[in-house]
């Protein structure tokens, strides 16, 4: 998967120690996964490759580099637009926790 | 001493666009308004016929007019931007957001009062009201010192212990309009006083960064480095002065520059232009006896305090011209400089002098007066502590 | 730069370059800029004003973007887009793009200004507006681009008053009237329409508009998963329409058959639930007029 790493950040010690001015970019320090209620499953066997889902998520966390497609679950918000937009319904909610129960 | 600059019969506004031509700036974006306009058309005359490299924006406000010089420094140009009054309160929103972006942008203000009533003239209402933007302000007396202190802002804001954007503030008409022999430097030694801006505050195709972020828990530390680096300022002007004087041989005084006050019994603080009047009445009184003395408080950001409270130690009587008024106290300055005073075993008898709003005249007259009361505190006589030149509140 | 047209998902990098951001989850806004760093490649400068997306992706030191970028001041997108791109030049930058996000209010009210003088310079720059409809950082209240009978909190919808009473301001239109080379409409609905938009607006040497309908579940009022769909079905139903404006013509870009049922995409939105027949219908008779005019005077 090619998806931005997550590093530990660790506070300046001191005021000369900040940025004066520009900030580095492309690193993140925290995961968005706490936000979810319902995960994204792809179903590999009935995924047709379409890239629906891929070019929906709002969250760009669908990597499609690998054989199948990828759901990166530290930054997927569980918002179910790509399941929604499946037309095939490869892709199923499922409650968080708790297996196997789909929406 | 390097090349001999070349004497020119030019107008404040000239000495400015000249300085900026000086200077290179690789982006200009202003708007118009008087009395700050004869700046941006001789820029926009040196753009088109090449003597300037640069590019000129023709913004449709004030508000962008500093956007874009934003944006412009965001990737790493030197910019400049000239406005005055009403202009400069249109764009106040920038003026903190450039300054919390730590970038160099260099401003020239045309002093202007602020309607209404509309007028036209100058006084210190524009640029006082803006004190805590986070910009470095300096006050000019004449045309030469507008000059020369163009091209000292690019060194002093653009040091990387420094990254403060700079205002440089000249009376309106008095200045922007008068006509003076100024010495204008040679590029070459400008082009040595002050080399290309190269800085790491930038975004970057190569190294991609941000800049204008928001920072919610650690606001307060990036606010405080701003003022740690505020505070390196005037060491960095005395340092970038005296390199100037080497090249091109006229210095200013740094943060304030003093007259006659070692052993001024009564001392007056002025700002700007009217430090020339006030200087004449210094030396006709002196010629008569009188302990007078005068110091032109030259920057208001970072604020004078030791020097002032220095000054203060040494007399019996302090006034304060303020050419403004913070409707419901005092003059700025005063309060500013009051607080420095503050800190002193025994202060001097300070009197608040407000004069010159909307560009109302202050004679050499009215500027004896002035004078006068001050030795009469001095001497110990009570009265009050605000009080208006040429005017009555009452 | 070596520009090629993105239609497809197949076309598009599988590199994020907006990343980890706090936007609501189904956020139309958004994919709206993901999808477009995404066309637009590495070598970009973003500038977003004050709004939900920039107000959830600058959290020092949680930066959501793997590209040179910055907030810029609420009212200023147009011109500090034109001072990067004048910057740029005068640095001898090349082979780069530079693009603003803003939203509705951003765009329509505070920034029009702004907006309008950006294109009268003509700087080679890609301005987005991210249409949500509302001002939704501030907590959901009425801008220029609210349409009509919208509930939001500063129009609440009551006996005398029903919700939003203006008229979404044509900004499509007033963008045109400046003599444009490029401005465009989208919808996320339709994202490979919305792709193929900000390809050619990356190939246009000066400045252009792409004005990308972006549904905000949180302030529209709809289950998170819907915002695509329903970025398509205002389209679908004649609410939003794909248009360009391109050398001085307007070209329709795709014009359904039949409406879908207007009633149907309002009802699916807690803003315009309290609606009753007679402000459907006033909103009907509005999208009927306008079509009027764009089979009249559009290349369709
Ligand atoms: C000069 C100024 N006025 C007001 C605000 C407050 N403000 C911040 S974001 C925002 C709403 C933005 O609305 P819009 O442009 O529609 O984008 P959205 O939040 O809907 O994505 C407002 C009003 C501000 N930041 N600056
Ligand atoms: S939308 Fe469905 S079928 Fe298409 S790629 Fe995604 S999971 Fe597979
Ligand atoms: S649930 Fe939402 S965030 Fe997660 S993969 Fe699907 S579209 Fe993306
Ligand atoms: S309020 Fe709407 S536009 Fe703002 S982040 Fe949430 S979904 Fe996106």
């Amino acid at each position: 998967m090619e998806r931005p790493l997550v590093v530990k950040f660790k506070r300046p010690d001191s005021i000369r120690d900040y940025p004066c001015g520009a900030f580095r970019v492309g690193t993140l320090v925290q995961e968005n996964s706490g936000w979810r209620v319902f995960r994204p499953v792809i179903d590999t066997g009935k995924c047709i490759k379409c890239l629906r889902c891929f070019l929906v998520c709002p969250d760009g966390v669908i990597d499609k580099s690998g054989e199948d497609l990828e759901i990166d679950y530290r930054f997927c918000k569980g918002c179910g637009v790509c399941a929604y937009e499946c037309k095939v319904g490869a892709i199923v909610m499922m409650r968080e926790g708790d297996d196997g129960n789909a929406r | 001493m390097g090349m001999p600059g070349r004497k020119v019969f030019i107008s404040g506004d000239e000495a400015v666009a000249e300085a900026v031509r000086l200077a290179r700036p690789n982006v200009i974006s202003a708007y118009p308004i008087t009395p700050q306009t004869v700046t941006v058309e001789r820029i926009s005359e040196f753009v088109e016929d090449g003597s300037l490299k640069a590019e000129y924006l023709h913004v449709e406000s004030e508000h962008s007019a500093m956007s874009a010089a934003l944006g412009a420094a965001a990737v790493g140009a030197r910019t400049f931007t000239a406005t005055s009054s009403q202009g400069l309160l249109y764009m106040a929103e920038t003026l903190p957001y450039v300054s919390g972006a730590r970038f160099p942008i260099v401003m020239m203000n045309a002093n202007r009062t602020l309607a209404t009533p509309w007028a036209l003239l100058s006084d210190h209402r524009d640029s006082l009201s803006q004190l805590d933007s986070g910009w470095i302000q300096v006050y000019c007396e004449n045309a030469q010192e507008a000059m020369d202190m163009i091209i000292q802002a690019y060194r002093i804001a653009e040091d990387p212990r420094v990254m403060t954007p700079f205002m440089v503030n000249l009376d309106g008409f008095i200045l922007t309009h008068t006509y003076e022999m100024v010495d204008l430097p040679a590029q070459e030694n400008v082009d040595r006083f002050l080399p290309p801006y190269r800085t790491a505050n930038r975004m970057d195709l190569d190294d991609p960064k941000t800049v204008c972020y928001a920072a919610l828990d650690d606001y307060m530390e990036f606010h405080l480095k701003q003022e740690l680096d505020m505070r390196k300022v005037p060491g960095v002007i005395e340092e970038v002065e005296l390199e100037f004087k080497g090249i091109f041989g006229r210095s200013y005084g740094g943060l304030v520059e003093k007259y006659c006050c070692e052993d001024a019994e009564a001392v007056l603080m002025t700002l700007g232009s009217v430090t020339g009047t006030a200087r004449a009445v210094v030396d006709a009184m002196r010629m008569e006896g009188k302990m007078v003395g005068l110091a032109k408080i030259r920057f208001m950001r970072p604020f004078p305090a030791a020097e002032i409270a220095g000054i203060a130690g040494n007399t019996k009587a302090m006034g304060i011209l303020d050419r403004d008024l913070s409707v419901g106290y005092e003059g700025i300055v005063f309060t500013n400089a009051r607080s420095a005073v503050c800190e002193i075993e025994s202060p001097p008898r300070m009197i608040n002098f407000i004069g010159g709003l909307g560009g109302r005249n202050i004679s050499k007259e009215d500027m004896r007066q002035i004078f006068d009361q001050l030795m009469q505190a001095a001497r110990g006589e009570q009265g009050e502590r605000v009080r208006f030149v040429n005017a009555r509140c009452e | 730069m070596d520009e090629k047209m993105v239609t497809n998902a197949g076309d598009l990098t599988n590199t994020e370059f907006f990343y980890g951001h706090r936007a609501c989850a189904g956020c139309g806004g958004s994919l709206a800029l993901r999808l477009a760093m995404k066309v637009l490649g590495p070598r970009i400068f973003v500038a977003i004003p004050a709004n939900c997306m920039s107000a959830t992706s600058f959290l020092y030191p949680q930066v959501s973007f793997s590209v040179n970028a910055m907030i810029s001041p609420f009212p200023a997108t147009g011109a500090v887009l034109s001072g990067i791109e004048a910057g740029a030049r005068a640095l001898g930058i090349r082979d780069h793009h530079v693009v603003g996000f803003a939203g509705d209010g951003g765009t329509a009210d505070i920034g029009i200004q702004a907006l309008s003088g950006a294109i009268d310079r003509g700087d080679r720059i890609i301005y987005v507006c991210y249409d949500n409809e509302a001002y939704m950082n501030t907590g959901i209240q009425k801008s220029g681009l609210t349409p009509y009978g919208s509930r939001t909190t500063t129009t609440p919808a009551g006996k005398n008053i029903p919700g939003a009473v203006g008229r979404k301001k044509d900004m499509f239109g007033i963008v045109a009237a400046h003599g444009i080379k490029y401005a465009a409409t989208a919808s996320i609905g339709y994202p490979e329409d919305y792709l193929r938009k900000i390809s050619k607006a990356a190939m246009c040497k000066t400045t252009s508009y792409i004005h990308v309908l972006a549904p905000c579940s949180t302030g529209w009022g709809f289950p998170a998963e819907e915002t695509v769909d329903i970025g398509r079905e205002a389209v679908d139903c004649g609410l939003w329409y794909l248009a360009e404006y391109e050398k001085g013509d307007f070209i329709l870009n795709r014009k359904p058959k039949e409406f879908s049922s207007i009633s149907e995409y309002l009802k699916r939105q807690a803003r315009f639930r309290h609606l009753g027949e007679k402000e459907i219908e006033e909103i009907t008779v509005g999208r009927d007029e306008k079509w009027k005019k764009i089979m009249k005077n559009w290349r369709v």
